[in-house]
């Protein structure tokens, strides 16, 4: 579990987050959604000690990440795995290699089971046969899911994903989505999603924090988000025609 | 307020050397890049050294012949100065200074297209210190294949100048011989070999500085990358000066 207490963060005299509080539970699929610019990027950098928080704590199973010295730092982001907006997978190694890689730096597996343990990780996002290629060769959800297979592949306690379907079509972010919410629960791990898909709102989220200006202004689920009455949230959430049909439809129901 | 600004750069240059002269995580990984870099860095630039060093020894040898030597000079001043230049200045500055053309934008912009695309915030939260995982290898990479560089290139200079006594017959073999070898000093090979590897680390640790440090896309990963030959070019000009006041 993930705690966030008292948040805030400032770039010089800008304020990006302001008194954030907030917990994301383990096993669950935990959504921060938020227009662009709302803080979600910056809430997530500094949940993972790419960014420092100017106040406040983040409490990772009662253990204060932000008081942390380095090297409890660096240990502690042993438990985390990451998927970045754009995959971040090295360009200069083959799409084994990448999944290979968190093993090659920290286990003291021999070279065959290292690569065993990838080639599983592989095959569970369903890229059993892309071993051999190069990021550049693979299509951006095939990406995608490499990333996602690098980010289990050393088994993390906490999961973190920073847009995971921007640039990809619908019917990819499902198959995403769904196995992001598959992994979560097989492996019991607490993940964070930072989007404004509202697909994947509608579809995963077990948990949703709304950020809106720096400030956290709603937190509920997929099945409350139809009821609220957060002005800012439906603005996001039900910008679009068919989500606004989808809100009527559900309201003219009850 | 330019000052303050250079002092911050400075700064940040020190404090990224600092954490990239730690101790590597995995030292087989360690190897693995270090060899990489050794081939990428080092091995990938024989060619133009070669080409550019015989070519240049060549010319200096004709240049020597056709307008400095007189008959007044002995015949061996053409073979002399030709040693001379290749050992003292070209082989280390000068070949350091195009070095820093080929190899500096590599490194800039290989490390400043890993800021952009997230893939050192990646080695971050893997709990990786990214800048002795990246920038270490390249250092130690760059200043182990340097002599070598550096020998190459004498070495290919003196060839060059042979190739004109041989094939354009501007200077007799005999006497190029004998210039060659008059009044050798072997510490200028030495010399030669503590200018490189000191340009060597210039070369690779500021383009890994600017590199390293990019903010913002393609457009500042190109100007990181100019920026780390200008810098690194004007720094191994400057330093120039005072390792061969101190060498000599």
């Amino acid at each position: 579990m993930i705690e966030v207490k008292h948040l805030y963060k400032s770039f010089g005299d800008k304020e990006v987050l302001h008194d954030i509080n907030t917990t994301f539970e383990d096993g669950r699929i935990n959504l921060i959604i938020g227009q662009s610019g709302a803080g979600k990027t910056v809430l997530m950098r500094t949940l993972v000690g790419l960014l420092e928080p100017t106040q406040g704590e983040v409490l990772y199973d009662n253990r204060n990440f932000v008081n942390m010295n380095k090297r409890e730092k660096i240990h502690m982001r042993r438990e985390m795995g990451m998927i970045f907006q754009g995959a971040a997978l090295f360009d200069s190694l083959t799409v084994l290699e990448n999944v290979q890689f968190p093993l090659d730096m920290f286990s003291d597996m021999i070279l065959r089971d290292r690569q065993r343990r990838a080639q599983e990780c592989l095959d569970r996002v369903n890229l059993s046969d892309a071993g051999d290629k190069y990021p550049g060769e693979i299509s951006g959800g095939m990406q995608k899911r490499v990333a996602i297979a690098r980010a289990i592949v050393m088994n993390p306690k906490y999961l973190f994903c920073d847009e995971p379907n921007s640039g990809l079509d619908p019917k990819t972010s499902l198959v995403i989505d769904d196995l992001l919410s598959t992994i979560t629960k097989e492996f019991d791990i607490t993940t964070i999603i930072n989007t404004h898909d509202m697909n994947s709102v509608m579809g995963i989220g077990e948990s949703i924090i709304f950020i809106s200006d720096g400030r956290k202004e709603w937190q509920g689920n997929k099945d409350t988000v139809i009821s609220s009455r957060n002005k800012k949230l439906n603005d996001l959430v039900f910008a679009s025609e068919l989500f606004k049909k989808v809100k009527e439809a559900e309201i003219a129901e009850k | 307020m330019q000052l303050l600004k250079w002092l911050n750069t400075l700064g940040r240059y020190l404090l990224l050397m600092g954490r990239s002269f730690s101790r590597p995580e995995r030292m087989r990984m360690f190897m693995k890049r270090y060899v990489k870099e050794m081939s990428q860095l080092g091995v990938d630039s024989i060619g133009i050294v070669l080409l550019i060093s015989f070519f240049i020894g060549a010319v200096i040898c004709i240049q020597i012949k056709l307008n400095v030597q007189s008959p007044w000079m002995p015949k061996w001043v053409s073979g002399y100065v030709t040693r001379e230049i290749m050992l003292l200045e070209f082989s280390s500055s000068i070949m350091c200074l195009i070095l820093s053309g080929k190899v500096g934008s590599n490194i800039a912009s290989e490390l400043g297209t890993m800021r952009v695309t997230q893939q050192i915030d990646a080695l971050e939260i893997m709990g990786i210190n990214s800048a002795s995982y990246l920038i270490l290898p390249k250092m130690l990479g760059l200043i182990t294949i340097m002599p070598f560089l550096v020998i190459f290139s004498a070495a290919t200079g003196i060839l060059g100048a042979y190739s004109t006594a041989y094939f354009a017959q501007i200077i007799t073999p005999v006497d190029l011989t004998a210039g060659i070898q008059h009044s050798f000093n072997s510490w200028f090979m030495w010399m030669s070999i503590l200018k490189g590897l000191f340009f060597a680390f210039i070369i690779s640790s500021v383009s890994s500085f600017f590199g390293y440090t990019v903010k913002g896309g393609s457009v500042e990963v190109g100007k990181a990358s100019t920026d780390a030959v200008v810098c690194s070019s004007v720094l191994i000009l400057f330093s120039d000066v005072f390792l061969t006041q101190m060498l000599s």
